[in-house]
């Protein structure tokens, strides 16, 4: 076996291996931004703090992480009637892969309807907004952008419910209980402000502007948060998408469906 | 309309004009039987149908083929197609590799990204050109704007192998002289004369053939959707007939690591860090 140095290399600096003296393709250990995973961070860091040192490259302040823990906790099942869930139960009903049902649940909600990319859009109006209700309003007012993409172009103001009415309450108890947490302001802004911003926006708050705030505190940019509110919302859709294969197919919705333009009727 | 009375008239129900299976009795494709009228449509025929709701030319079929056929490279290197082959290395399934390498090709410098951007450049200014504007004011707003012209510039290359074919064949089908190809080779040689080296790629070309074509920008970007499938699954196959893991393996020494020096993890240290905060 050779020892020649890699000709090709992958650049980090986020991680570092070291192999095992006998296999170079083995772990001896593994560094994430310098922190020892397996011989000091095991055991010791919780899972948020993981996820933050990973995408962050520094550990959390103790605050940070609790506020990242209960944004976790509010994102982890966006319940059955969640696109998004819905989507990775199709998957679980019929016996798809593991994989497939998550796919799914990741497609679905990476959309700008309560999915990822509406999470960043949401945070980069708050980079762009801060905390000026009146920059807020005439973001709000403003056209949006014409530049052709593989996105859609965005149907409502991302952070508010178009299909709203009031304020969820769930969407305020989260917003109560992140402000009360959050060692940045935004949180505390959104909640004094909420009802100025609603009212531009002609829409309630929703659970991913609620979290896109706490996330713009928490530093991260709008590709982090965006990659991170996908990655947590599939605690529910993973359990909803086996459930369904215990139930069965035969329990799950298939629908009625009007044909508009039916071939079979026309010809009657 | 929004609002919960608006969901409320869609509860439980879906209404289409796109279709619907009947098990055991029929199919209905965009208002069509899909085992009558429809069933000895060739497979693009009933695809761009789909889209589109609209039929296309047997020289126009065999066009939209030839931009698939073109651009299908079983080249595991690739970035997409690699991820068909470590799917195969992996062990993990030919329809989850090759799922997740379509998925892929929807990329930002390659892919459905470009092809996005290069129709709306090519259909945006053959519109403007025809309204009196010169060609050189719309590439310079369209450098401003995005500091490139999707479809234009290639990474990892220069010239581009594909374009003579698909000229070559356009021109034996009579399709080679619509409106935005000219266009399209109207730019790249005002691109080649300036200082930008911006050749064609077959983003640009196959873009305006999408537009002669008169496909939206929208029908466009779902019509190339597959248009790497077919060099995927021969990435997969070959790998999963190898050695498991044994595709590109990396050792430790593959890492080049650029970050923070080892430190260790001190819960005490981040505790008073927030306390000074």
């Amino acid at each position: 076996m050779s020892n020649d140095k890699p000709t090709e290399q992958i650049r980090t600096r986020i991680w570092l291996e070291e192999p095992e003296p006998d296999n170079p393709f083995a772990t001896r250990a593994a560094y994430c931004h310098g922190y020892d995973v397996y011989g000091a961070m095991l055991g010791q860091a919780s899972w948020v703090e993981m996820l933050y040192l990973l995408f962050r490259g520094e550990a959390p302040t103790p605050p940070q992480a609790e506020l990242l823990e209960a944004a976790a906790v509010a994102l982890a099942n966006p319940g059955p009637r969640d696109p998004s869930v819905h989507a990775a139960m199709c998957g679980g009903v019929g016996g798809s892969t593991a994989a497939a049902s998550l796919i799914a649940a990741l497609a679905v909600g990476a959309g700008q309807f309560s999915g990822g990319r509406e999470l960043f859009l949401s945070m980069e109006a708050w980079n762009g907004c801060g905390m000026n209700i009146e920059a807020w309003q005439r973001h709000m007012a403003a056209p949006g952008e014409d530049t052709a993409s593989i996105w859609p172009a965005p149907e409502h103001h991302p952070g508010f419910d178009p299909h709203g009415v009031s304020t969820t309450t769930i969407v305020k108890q989260t917003l109560t209980c992140l402000a009360g947490m959050s060692t940045g302001p935004r949180l505390s802004w959104l909640q004094k402000n909420r009802s100025q911003l609603e009212f531009a926006a002609g829409r309630p708050l929703t659970m991913s502007g609620v979290v896109a705030a706490a996330f713009v505190d928490l530093g991260f940019t709008p590709e982090q948060g965006e990659m991170l509110y996908l990655l947590l919302r599939l605690p529910g859709a993973a359990a909803h998408a086996l459930e369904q294969w215990q139930y069965g197919h035969k329990k799950f919705p298939f629908f009625r469906i009007e044909l508009e333009n039916d071939p079979a009727k026309e010809g009657l | 309309m929004n609002g919960p009375e608006f969901l409320q008239q869609n509860v439980d129900c879906l209404k289409s004009s796109m279709g619907a299976c009947f098990p055991g009795e029929r199919a209905v494709f965009r208002g069509h039987d899909l085992h009558g009228e429809l069933k000895d449509l060739d497979w693009m025929e009933l695809y761009v149908f789909g889209i589109t709701g609209r039929r296309f030319t047997p020289e126009q079929l065999r066009l939209m083929h030839a931009i698939w056929v073109l651009t299908s490279y079983p080249d595991a290197r690739i970035w997409n197609n690699r991820v068909a082959a470590l799917a195969g290395s992996a062990r993990s399934t030919g329809t989850l590799g090759v799922a997740a390498a379509l998925a892929v090709s929807e990329a930002s410098i390659y892919g459905r990204g470009i092809d996005v951007k290069a129709i709306e450049f090519i259909t945006v200014t053959r519109k403007a050109l025809d309204n009196g504007v010169e060609l050189a004011d719309c590439v310079q707003a369209e450098l401003k704007k995005h500091r490139g012209i999707a479809g234009f510039g290639r990474p990892l290359a220069s010239g581009d192998e594909r374009i003579a074919p698909i000229m070559a064949l356009a021109h034996s089908l009579g399709l080679d002289e619509g409106p935005h190809v000219r266009l399209a080779f109207d730019v790249n040689e005002f691109l080649l004369s300036g200082r930008w080296r911006l050749g064609m790629n077959f983003g640009a070309i196959a873009a305006a053939f999408g537009a002669d074509l008169g496909l939206s920008t929208r029908e466009y970007y779902l019509f190339v959707f597959p248009a790497f499938l077919a060099g995927m699954p021969p990435c997969f196959i070959e790998s999963a007939q190898r050695t498991e893991g044994a595709l590109f393996p990396l050792s430790c020494e593959h890492i080049l690591y650029e970050g923070e020096p080892k430190r260790s993890w001190q819960p005490e240290d981040r505790l008073l860090k927030s306390v000074s905060c």
